[in-house]
């Protein structure tokens, strides 16, 4: 639950130099890993005997697997007036399925030492599920009822909800929270991406089962349902478990058409007032698009600017020459209908100003071609270095193969994704820069009581 | 979004048939070995061989809780500016040049630890035990690097407490909490003392703990205990051992006499709370099985949907919107307990007497065997479920050894909580859920008006120049 994380108390706070959170949240497929690894992981594409396909790695070293699956249309596929509904189902599928009632439902997960759990993005509603070998099938049936026979029983219902109403009463609050929704709110008007996913209080409060079970119908089907399974299963049983769990679905999801979108144009500022210490900045513009030619040379150019922790040249100038904030990043992502470069600051009131000029200033230098072969290298070496920290884990393998299937990538990609960064010129990453750092076009939300006077419209 | 590696997507990558059998048939575990370098440098090895990538961690058995009294946060102070400059290396270097390698690093102070990480291809190792064991003994620092490096955690202050309203409140609590023992001083220092942290009090600090007699080397990875005992030898051996460095010896409590309570008002505290604390044992310091019934009577209690609490307060009575609390025992002189419900309606008093209704419960009647078994399996399961990721197997026997504990003690822990009966988490329940040396906690969602109604007292704002 949301709740419970942002609400949670740490007696014995362990404090790093730089926390995870406040790094920028490179997600998915472009990330994904290669090649010494590929070498030693298998990845055979499975098709059922009812016609799923699914991507399989057998690692039967180990009694277990992990399973990672996503239904196109997350939180964009919330009808109108009950944004949230993506992420109200994602709390509701161990609440009881079947004949299983909440908890029932729970102890059994629990006597069978299943783990089972869904979070919603923009995009796509994903599933998780880990079995033990000789737990597998009845596990399976498990996950099954959860995906086609869910209750969403009143009582169970009625207690989410209060779940879902005390996190948003508390992301309101929260300046991160609150700058990345007006951060979207704004960028995105008019189209599915500005609305928060986790909804509103308005419409979290008015949510019924049959909301939930509308919801779940017309996403929860075959023709958008991608799955990638690890572990101790072979091609055979892993096409019969792809029927158990998922052969009943519906053919063919009702999805409500998503326009292609771009941030919009001509640069917007925006500040919300809270009465905080510190503000929380968020900036972005429009990015090329996943299979954009120039979408490679985009990612090495963020680890450049803002994606590289230590190594970018944002925590450079705001952070170690200047001690603005403790954490300033930023990121490429690319979404099915859109594709965003962001970052985020987080400064003390009156020095915010500031640091939004430095940042400003750091992106038009890199639009005017102020980018060296040194930074390319160092950026490329990383890039290339690291990828087989990417699957050095089960659990990382799954995500990072799910992603790749959710991009439209088939499992060569992970062979050639080092090839490609290798690939990328100075000339590229001039032109790229050119391309993408409008900063014209910089939408920036800011939550605090900040000093701005010095920082500059677009 | 998705997010990646969350850690309770973990799987697993150990032998597990612990699960479905018995939690402690931990043959198919690997196991680590430790050895101790000629200077006093102790050694952990954990190989795991699925990819060719190493976990490399010092530990320093140094942390907040041994800082000078009126310098508090110099330990994470010093943290940050480990990454500065050596003989070597030059300024903002050290993470630059393991960026080019291909790695990631990083690093985490605690009350007891101070740890430094990083993750990198195996052919790098050597070069990243070079780097770190430089800056063990070699650390340059300019005045004006550190001053810069201390805006930098003021700024980390208030990202992490001062605009965290959950995070003032534990801060508050804590403080009341251990009316002696540095535990109750927050890790990243109090704002008017950090303010004041100088470059002579970090390398005051470092002279005095930082050496291989006083570190905890620990590598997981694609490697074997002989090339890491040859490389380590090669580098960090030839530091010398410091003969000044200090057994730690920290202020104890005095008895507990009286339940204390902290209301904090915080007009954006969202949904208002209630939260508890409780002084434990830790599992240094309990006597053998108390800290494991514990683990498990917070798991029975606290954790998830199935636990007595959110039972209790969520589903039956409908006071509470949500539910926690767990057990921390990972520390050096005691541990802790801690408990909180997020109130569905605001009436705090009413969810406190459920609360109350419930730990009386258990300290009455203790616990059944089924909920026990279903405890057991879920901590031994999570045990196994994180021995599938390198840095979290590193960061286990790391943070154990770091405090005293062997690494056979790390391994046998899921025997041990099969050990525990009915009865000890009964026994447990009733020593340590001790109102005397409990601190109450109250988050409102009111402006602050402690000082008589109408007048709001602005919050503890920190106003630092430097």
């Amino acid at each position: 639950m949301v709740a419970a994380r942002s609400l949670r108390t740490s007696m014995h706070a362990v404090l790093g130099r730089l926390s995870v959170a406040s790094l920028a949240v490179l997600s998915v497929a472009f990330l994904a890993t290669l090649s010494t690894t590929a070498n030693a992981m298998k990845i055979q594409t499975v098709k059922s005997p009812g016609g799923i396909e699914a991507w399989l790695v057998e690692e039967h070293a180990v009694p277990m697997m992990a399973m990672r699956f996503a239904f196109d249309g997350g939180s964009s596929q919330d009808p109108a007036g009950k944004e949230g509904v993506a992420n109200f189902v994602t709390a509701m599928l161990d609440e009881g399925a079947g004949d299983l009632k909440s908890q029932d439902f729970q102890e059994r997960m629990e006597d069978l030492s299943m783990r089972m759990n869904y979070e919603e993005a923009k995009d796509a509603f994903y599933g998780n599920f880990e079995t033990l070998t000789e737990n597998r099938d009845e596990s399976a049936k498990l996950l099954k009822l959860a995906l086609t026979k869910p209750r969403f029983d009143d009582d169970a219902v009625e207690r989410i909800r209060q779940q879902l109403l005390a996190s948003l009463a508390y992301a309101k609050r929260d300046p991160d929270k609150v700058a990345q929704n007006e951060w979207y709110a704004v960028a995105f008007a008019g189209h599915p991406y500005a609305r928060p996913s986790n909804g509103t209080e308005e419409t979290v409060a008015k949510m019924t089962g049959a909301d939930l079970e509308a919801y779940r119908k017309r996403v929860f089907a075959k023709d958008k349902l991608k799955v990638v399974a690890v572990g101790d299963i072979t091609p055979e049983q892993f096409g019969k478990l792809l029927d158990e769990v998922f052969g009943d679905l519906p053919a063919k999801a009702d999805l409500l058409p998503v326009a292609k979108t771009d941030p919009v144009h001509g640069g917007r500022q925006t500040v919300v007032d809270m009465d905080v210490p510190q503000s929380v900045a968020v900036f972005g513009l429009g990015a090329m698009p996943r299979k954009d030619p120039d979408f490679m040379a985009a990612f090495v150019l963020n680890q450049i600017i803002g994606g590289g922790g230590f190594a970018s040249k944002l925590m450079e100038e705001v952070r170690e020459k200047r001690g603005l904030a403790y954490s300033v990043y930023t990121y490429v992502y690319p979404y099915q209908h859109t594709s965003i470069f962001s970052g985020g600051v987080a400064t003390r009131n009156d020095m915010m100003g500031q640091s939004l000029d430095i940042i400003r200033e750091e992106l038009q230098k890199m639009a005017n071609g102020e980018l060296s072969q040194t930074d390319l290298d160092n950026a490329k070496s990383y890039l290339i270095g690291s990828y087989p920290l990417r699957f050095d884990t089960n659990a990382k393998i799954a995500s990072q193969l799910l992603g790749l299937q959710m991009d439209g990538f088939g499992p060569e990609y992970v062979d050639n994704r080092n090839a490609m960064v290798a690939a990328v010129t100075l000339d590229d990453l001039k032109r790229v820069a050119k391309r993408l750092l409008d900063t014209n076009d910089l939408i920036v939300t800011v939550v605090g009581k900040p000093a701005l006077q010095q920082a500059k419209k677009g | 979004m998705l997010k990646l590696g969350a850690s309770r997507l973990a799987p697993y990558v150990m032998a597990m048939l612990m699960l479905a059998t018995a939690p402690h048939s931990a043959s198919a575990e690997p196991r680590a070995t430790e050895f101790k370098l000629s200077n006093g440098m102790e050694v952990v090895v954990i190989p795991d061989h699925r990819a060719p990538v190493v976990t490399h961690m010092v530990w320093y058995k140094v942390g907040a809780a041994d800082e000078p009294h009126g310098v508090s946060g110099i330990a994470h102070f010093l943290e940050h500016l480990m990454f500065k400059s050596t003989d070597k290396i030059a300024v903002g270097e050290f993470s630059k040049i393991i960026s080019r390698l291909g790695g990631q690093d990083n690093a985490f102070t605690g009350q007891d630890v101070t740890a430094y990480h990083q993750r990198i291809s195996k052919d790098q190792l050597k070069t990243l035990m070079e780097m770190e064991a430089d800056r063990m003994t070699h650390l340059r620092l300019t005045n004006d690097e550190v001053a810069t490096e201390r805006q930098v955690i003021i700024e980390e202050r208030r990202s992490r407490i001062d605009n965290n309203p959950t995070a003032r409140l534990d801060e508050q609590m804590n403080a009341a909490l251990y009316l002696s023992h540095p535990y109750g001083v927050p890790v990243i220092g109090w704002a008017h003392e950090m303010a004041k942290l100088s470059r002579d009090d970090a390398l005051r600090f470092y002279k005095r703990y930082y050496a291989p007699n006083n570190a905890i080397l620990v590598v997981a990875g694609d490697v074997t205990p002989e090339e890491v005992k040859r490389l380590a030898e090669e580098t960090y051996g030839k530091l010398p051992a410091n003969p000044e460095v200090e057994t730690r010896s920290r202020p104890q409590e005095p008895p507990h006499i009286a339940p204390r309570r902290i209301t904090l008002k915080d007009p954006r505290a969202g949904n208002a709370s209630f939260h508890r604390y409780y002084i434990t044992p830790s599992y240094v310091t309990a006597k053998p099985g108390d800290a494991e019934a514990l683990d498990l009577l917070m798991k029975i209690l606290a954790d998830g949907s199935t636990s007595r609490l959110y039972r209790k307060l969520v589903v039956e009575d409908k006071l509470a919107a949500t539910t926690g609390g767990d057990y921390s025992g990972a520390s050096l002189d005691s541990g802790a307990i801690s408990l909180y419900a997020v109130a569905s309606n605001g009436d705090l008093k009413a969810v406190e007497d459920d609360v109350d209704a419930v730990l009386n419960e258990v300290r009455k009647n203790g616990v059944t065997e089924l909920e026990l078994e279903r405890a057991k399996k879920a901590l031994t399961a999570s045990y196994i479920y994180s021995s599938d990721n390198q840095a979290s197997l590193a960061r286990r026997y790391g943070w154990s050894v770091a405090i005293g504990r062997t690494i056979d003690q790390v391994e046998d822990w899921p025997a041990a909580i099969v050990k525990v009966t009915p009865e000890d988490v009964k026994r447990v329940a009733n020593e340590y859920l001790d109102a005397h040396s409990s601190v109450t906690g109250w988050l409102l969602p009111e402006a602050d008006d402690s000082n008589g109604a109408g007048e709001q007292v602005s919050q503890p704002v920190v106003h630092t120049r430097s």
